[in-house]
């Protein structure tokens, strides 16, 4: 299964038989250091069937956008709680949105998004600029993993629909991580 | 003009400011220990100048013998001045100063009349590459920071190690340098924290002792070391004994003190819960530190306000106050010395220099901090809590204590296991905040 940073992933998460649901690119923004949000998410995914490939901390726009690229994922979870997740998320979503291979992937974000507390008006500007779904600093994932069924699915019937022919399975070198970061190393479409 | 748009070399001309215009803190640290109190600080930053000079007043007025902070906010952390500069001409609120965006002129008035003797600002950071901080805090005049090569580093981004540690120590140098000018520059580690949550005392009392070696190798002569409050007292007690033990073996001949972080990890909801946990800090603080650092009710929501941390810095001096010293039997000894002696000694092996003997401790997995992403960190460390709440090794990876550590070999942790640990804290402060007060104290519960 993909995972970043030479296959570790942080516990007993691991999908451990059947096919995945689908894949999950998961990322923090550029100026976010926290990773136990994304340690948990990363856990709960997997737990859920998911193929997740976890891009850390403080990941630049270039990076996240160059391995969306790469590992062609179903959809992007963008998690941030030090109170910049709005001003960067709306930079970074709008990079999302320009690029012509990304401009299909739904993406997503969640946490605490900015410095005093909840504000739907600013939630629903981040929708505006082109997120799929705003999630509130909330413990109940129930309606996050709902959300990514749906998206899931329905991708996987398109594809279903309109085969796209893998490459296959390759391995290219990160750049970024503490060793080979397994992924297709091309997407025919 | 702000101070991103300066040319490289103009901070440099800057003319040097009269030294101790905004106070020293080694010289609070000693005054407050004549006087037998603890020092309070908050954790406080925001981007407006006019709310942060507020703060800084509010602070100094506080009821408690204070120190003032400075704490940067993320763009300025990880380097990205355009974004910080882009937020402060839009208006958008920050979570925390950006020391490099504002102009110094504007830092002045910030800091002028409000820090100085008997009342200094320290900057609080969290970059791993921090020679442009650095630059510009003593330009502005002021002597007092954080930080470290590995604290800064492995929970604040994805900056290589070694890049970091090289960044450190051109900056210690830097900071050292201000001792020339008749002034006496100090240095906290950080390394108590480490991704504030489910790491074991040993290694963040090795960890803190480590960076601060590092420091007086590059030229402080005033140093702190740092541990935060985890998930039991009595654990707490005993790490906090141990540090004060190894600092007085590693750190000889220079001035150092001790200063204890309120937890660092998810924080109880309520404002009882709170109080509670930061009344829990003050007596650890009383019991072997110098210096705490406090957090308020807003910890677990938002960035708090000035009078939130108000009201804890003078919750946290009062408790502080009114702390019983330790008696014999209230620490026991679970190993936490002998296991962080041992990491100390595994890793000064290394090299005779510190900073090159950190990455290699990293590389070799000497030293790994559990759940922690960084591609420089092993990653085969794993903790957990007992039922006790105390923080115990399920796995030690390649760490030199096997025969040292009492491993409790739990399952790894499933998403739910994870969250029920990180929320501990939250969940048995929140709980005995409710609970109505027992008569008589129970044994082993003192702190
Ligand atoms: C641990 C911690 C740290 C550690 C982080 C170590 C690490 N590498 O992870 C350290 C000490 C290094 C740290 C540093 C900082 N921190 Co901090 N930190 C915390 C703390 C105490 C706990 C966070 C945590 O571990 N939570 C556990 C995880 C599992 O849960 P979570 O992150 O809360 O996320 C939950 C939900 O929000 C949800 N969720 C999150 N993301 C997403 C995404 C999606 C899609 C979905 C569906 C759900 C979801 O799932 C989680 C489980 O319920 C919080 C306060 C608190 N909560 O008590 C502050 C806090 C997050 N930190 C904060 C800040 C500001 C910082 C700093 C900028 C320093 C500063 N100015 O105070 C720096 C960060 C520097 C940077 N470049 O970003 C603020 C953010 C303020 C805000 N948003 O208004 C907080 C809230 C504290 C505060 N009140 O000031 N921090």
């Amino acid at each position: 299964m993909k995972r970043p940073r030479g296959g570790r992933s942080p516990g007993a998460g691991s999908r451990s038989t059947g096919p995945a649901r689908g894949s999950v690119l998961l990322s923090s923004v550029s100026s976010d250091a926290h990773t136990w949000n994304l340690v948990f998410l990363q856990l709960l995914l997997e737990e859920n069937g998911y193929d997740v490939v976890n891009l850390g901390a403080c990941v630049p726009d270039e990076l996240l956008l160059a391995e969306a690229r790469a590992h062609a994922p179903d959809v992007i979870v963008i998690s941030s709680v030090n109170g910049h997740g709005r001003a960067d998320g709306r930079r970074l979503i709008g990079a999302l949105r320009a690029d012509p291979m990304l401009r299909g992937v739904p993406a997503v974000i969640g946490g605490k998004l900015g410095v005093a507390g909840a504000d739907d008006a600013a939630d629903a500007e981040l929708l505006d600029a082109g997120f799929a779904a705003v999630f509130p600093d909330s413990p109940d994932t129930g309606p996050f993993l709902h959300l990514v069924d749906t998206v899931c699915t329905a991708r996987r019937a398109a594809r279903a629909a309109v085969p796209v022919a893998r490459t296959g399975h390759g391995v290219i070198p990160s750049r970024f991580g503490n060793g080979l970061l397994p992924a297709y190393a091309a997407d025919a479409s | 003009m702000s101070a991103a748009e300066r040319p490289a070399g103009a901070l440099a001309s800057v003319p040097a400011a009269p030294r101790d215009r905004y106070g020293s803190l080694p010289a609070a640290v000693r005054a407050a220990r004549e006087r037998g109190e603890l020092l309070v600080q908050p954790r406080m930053g925001f981007s407006d100048p006019a709310r942060m000079r507020a703060g800084l007043l509010a602070t100094r007025a506080a009821r408690g013998a204070t120190v003032g902070t400075l704490t940067l906010d993320s763009y300025t952390r990880v380097g990205d001045v355009a974004a910080a500069a882009r937020a402060l001409a839009t208006g958008v609120p920050l979570n925390g100063y950006p020391i490099t965006s504002h102009a110094l002129d504007i830092t002045r008035g910030v800091l002028d009349r409000v820090a100085g003797p008997g009342f200094p600002v320290q900057v609080r950071h969290g970059s791993p590459l921090p020679e442009s901080i650095f630059r510009t805090l003593t330009a502005l005049g002021l002597d007092a920071t954080e930080g470290g090569p590995v604290s800064y580093c492995l929970p604040y981004g994805r900056v290589p190690l070694r890049r970091a540690v090289d960044s450190w120590a051109r900056s210690c140098d830097r900071l050292a340098r201000a001792a020339d000018e008749g002034g006496e520059p100090h240095l906290e580690s950080f390394g108590g924290c480490m991704l504030g949550q489910l790491c074991p005392p040993s290694l963040l009392v090795a960890l803190t002792v480590l960076e601060a070696a590092f420091f007086v190798q590059h030229g402080l002569r005033s140093v702190s070391v740092s541990f935060a409050q985890q998930t039991n007292a009595a654990q707490d007690a005993e790490a906090l004994l141990a540090l004060r033990r190894l600092a007085r073996q590693f750190l000889p001949g220079v001035d150092w003190h001790v200063v204890v972080y309120t937890y660092m990890g998810v924080y109880p909801r309520t404002p009882g819960g709170a109080a509670l946990l930061l009344s829990r800090a003050a007596e650890l603080a009383a019991s072997g530190a110098e210096r705490l650092i406090v957090k308020t009710p807003a910890e677990a929501y938002r960035i708090p306000t000035v009078d939130e941390n108000v009201a804890a810095l003078e919750l946290a001096a009062a408790a502080a106050r009114a702390a019983r010293p330790l008696g014999p039997g209230d620490v026991s000894d679970t190993g936490v010395y002998v296991e962080a002696r041992a990491l100390i000694e595994a890793v000064l092996d290394l090299d005779p220099d510190i900073g090159t003997a950190l990455v290699r401790a990293f590389a070799a997995g000497y030293l790994d901090v559990p759940y922690c992403l960084h591609a420089d960190n092993r990653g085969a460390a794993r903790a957990t809590l007992d039922a006790e709440g105390r923080l115990r090794w399920s796995s030690v990876g390649a760490m030199p204590i096997a025969h040292l550590a009492d491993l409790d070999r739990a399952a790894l942790p499933t998403s739910s296991g994870l969250l029920a640990a990180l929320t501990y804290v939250q969940r048995t402060c929140d709980a005995d905040a409710a609970a109505p007060a027992p008569s008589l104290p129970l044994e082993g519960a003192r702190l």
